[in-house]
């Protein structure tokens, strides 16, 4: 009965270190009102909205998890357990733990920025995908001197070519109506084909069966924490792939959050996603608008590329974003569109991917349980939201009539 | 390419379009009726894996239709519950559905069979065998029209004709019953529907069973007619290739019929050719899989033929207080 308390403990210790930070966050930047239902806000103080409706969503996702994990015929608390230690127990853990995060913190901040301007970008897969292909590009093609200007330049063409990547389906959904959604889920296809082309026909090495490029040259590869960390007594984060692109995805988070509450562009994104109509009539272009949000949200989602591609993989392989591109939809709904929240909710998903490879490794539970529990995050947190939403609110009515 | 080639490629069509336009007027239905549906690929997938496992299970492939027609509708349930009770985001509700879908069908396989996510092959009686049609045999002699007869039109599994016979079907419910008038009218206009004193939440709520019931033929047949036997992931984006074919068709039936049998041809074309050498240009293998999402962007931006949604597509219905 050990392991239950401890998981217990764990799992009360996290949950109070995950709100007590959104609290404070929340203490101190309360102007910057998360996005929710118009309504909801005034039947419920602002805490509730941003950290008791997705700390519920995630209980619920959690109880149905354990239910699926016991109907397979093994034991949650066990394997909760084991996901615990191997992700957050040993540096190593953290390390794969946190390289995940990386990957997640950039197509969450995408698919955030995107739902500010009330545009929903599924296609971060696909702009991931090309801004690995530029990447690939700038650390084949020229020669640099040292690894942190290659950082620099290949940071430079991920973000250029995811970019590019969303500007099609922006431009189309400004000029022509063609829904983003639809046009997005088309792009991620096409990126699919087109990525398989250039790796097969075009950068594939001579004599290489693989369908991927050379491996990038020395100069471009990325310190991993083990080389940034490690000492001469003690090693840390052995060979876990997390790199210097996380402190990377830590100032896009700064970044977003400046961006978005702290400029005259943060503000007109926000101002055309509340309403077009009011924004049209303070002068704001819709077109603009959306193709400007777009573009971020691609280049954001492009920047991925960088830890998988360059700090990872050292070369270009096919599927690098192994599905990212669409956990930061969960990540985003989860994290409340807000930088901050994006950065927790990636952490967790990390945590889960880490957790979840653990288990495949130790147990008969199937990789597959991390696609299960990351669908009803979404399901819960994005499409139920109001299931969610609604009986809290009549609770905190009914206490406020009380007080009044 | 003689007549034999020719055959062959159509008749491969003719079974890859299938799924495409099974799951095209699914979608159909549901979005007719105002509810956006991105999860047709997830349903297919979850009844792909039901049906497998229920024919493999039983022995008889008529009770893993149903099955996968019940694991089907399961989902349809979800989303009409977070689309039209609980007002959410259709589509993110459809982006949900679809992992899923792509989830618990590896985790109940591996659970099941244990064969790394896969159901056992079936064997006869577990899936569809072709149906050869009256006079096929002796009129195959016939030049020309007796093999187009014999090798293209005869010899399908039962699920490729209810699914042809399904667009006159669809046609007909939809523009020529008074269910039809009113689910149109519900992804039109809902608050005109709801003044007649009809139901818009019963009304979506039959859309998207319709939907489920056909999504549940679609993936069936993948698994028990086009293939024998359950693999993770074989809808391989067919759910998305038929919400294709929906825009590139403007939400009509017998157009969907010519989109899915156009993408279905495509597809056909891409697995028998690896490179199509025109003479002046090798078309890569990856054009051709990119050809159907690349002609819906067109079709989307509007410049040949605009494609239109119902109005009230992918908005919660709100009652006036």
């Amino acid at each position: 009965m050990n392991s239950v308390f401890e998981t217990l403990l764990y799992a009360a210790l996290a949950g109070a270190i995950i709100g007590a930070a959104i609290w404070l966050f929340r203490k101190m930047f309360l102007r910057s009102k998360i996005s929710g239902s118009g309504l909801g806000a005034e039947r419920m103080p602002a805490w509730a909205d941003a950290v008791l409706v997705p700390l519920i969503s995630l209980i619920l996702a959690a109880i149905l998890s354990a239910l699926v994990i016991i109907g397979i015929g093994e034991d949650p608390v066990a394997a909760f357990t084991l996901m615990v230690d191997g992700a957050l127990m040993r540096s190593s853990g953290w390390g794969y733990t946190l390289y995940y995060a990386t990957n997640f913190i950039f197509t969450g901040l995408a698919v955030a920025v995107a739902f500010h301007a009330r545009l929903f970008n599924i296609g971060g897969e696909g702009q991931a995908m090309l801004g690995g292909l530029g990447v690939a590009l700038v650390c084949l093609y020229i020669p640099w001197p040292h690894w942190s200007l290659a950082l620099l330049g290949s940071a430079v063409g991920a973000a250029t070519f995811g970019a590019l990547w969303a500007l099609i389906p922006a431009w189309l959904q400004a000029r022509r109506g063609s829904h983003i959604v639809i046009t997005t889920i088309m792009f991620n296809f096409i990126a699919a084909a087109v990525l398989n082309y250039v790796l097969v026909n075009l950068l594939r090495p001579p004599r290489s069966m693989d369908p991927a490029t050379a491996r990038f040259p020395e100069a471009t590869h990325l310190p991993t924490f083990s080389d940034m960390f490690s000492t001469a007594e003690t090693a840390m984060f052995r060979g876990a792939p997390a790199n210097v692109t996380f402190f990377i995805a830590v100032l896009a988070c700064v970044a977003v959050w400046v961006l978005l509450w702290h400029t005259r562009l943060g503000y007109q994104i926000r101002a055309f996603g509340h309403s077009e109509s009011a924004a049209k009539y303070a002068g704001i272009s819709p077109v603009r608008i959306t193709v400007v949000a777009m573009l971020i949200s691609g280049g954001l989602a492009g920047l991925m590329a960088l830890n998988t591609t360059q700090g990872e993989a050292e070369r270009l392989v096919m599927n690098a974003t192994e599905g990212a591109g669409f956990i930061g939809i969960a990540v985003a709904l989860m994290g409340r569109s807000h930088p901050f929240g994006v950065f927790l909710a990636a952490i967790l998903f990390g945590f889960l991917y880490q957790g979840g490879a653990e288990l495949a490794l130790w147990t008969n539970i199937p990789r597959e349980l991390i696609v299960v529990i990351q669908a009803l995050v979404i399901l819960f947190t994005g499409a139920l939201d109001n299931m969610v939403r609604m009986p809290l609110e009549r609770v905190f009515m009914a206490f406020r009539r009380k007080e009044g | 390419m003689d007549l034999n080639t020719i055959l062959q490629i159509l008749d491969s069509t003719v079974r890859l379009a299938t799924p495409l336009l099974l799951a095209c007027l699914a979608g159909l239905f549901s979005e007719r009726a105002g509810i956006f549906d991105i999860g047709l690929e997830g349903k297919m997938l979850a009844a792909a894996f039901f049906a497998a496992a229920f024919a493999s299970v039983t022995g008889s492939v008529w009770i893993g239709v149903l099955a996968g027609i019940g694991a089907s509708l399961v989902l349809s349930a979800i989303h009409g519950l977070a689309s039209i009770t609980f007002r959410g985001n259709q589509l993110i509700s459809g982006v949900a559905i679809n992992f899923l879908a792509s989830g618990m069908t590896v985790l109940i396989a591996q659970d099941m069979f244990e064969q790394g996510g896969r159901t056992p092959s079936l064997m006869a009686g577990g899936r569809f065998e072709p149906i050869t049609l009256p006079f096929a045999e002796s009129l195959q002699a016939v030049p020309v029209l007796g093999p187009i007869y014999h090798d293209l039109i005869s010899g399908h599994s039962a699920l490729v004709y209810v699914a042809f016979l399904m667009v006159p079907l669809s046609w007909w419910v939809l523009f020529r019953t008074r269910f039809g008038l009113r689910l149109r009218a519900v992804g039109e206009n809902p608050a005109a529907v709801d003044t007649a004193g009809v139901s818009v939440i019963g009304l979506r709520f039959a859309a998207v069973a319709i939907c489920g019931v056909l999504c549940g033929i679609a993936g069936a047949y993948l698994a028990t007619g086009l293939q024998a036997g359950f693999v993770r992931e074989m809808t391989a984006g067919r759910g998305f290739i038929a919400l294709a074919a929906l825009i590139f068709a403007k939400w009509r039936p017998w157009y969907a019929l010519y989109a899915c049998l156009l993408f279905g041809l495509l597809q056909a074309v891409a697995l028998r050719y690896q490179n199509i050498d025109l003479g002046v240009f090798v078309l890569p293998v990856q054009f051709m899989d990119a050809l159907p999402y690349i002609l819906t962007v067109v079709i989307l931006a509007g410049f040949v033929g605009r494609a239109i949604p119902p109005r009230a597509g992918g908005e919660p219905y709100v009652k006036e207080r």
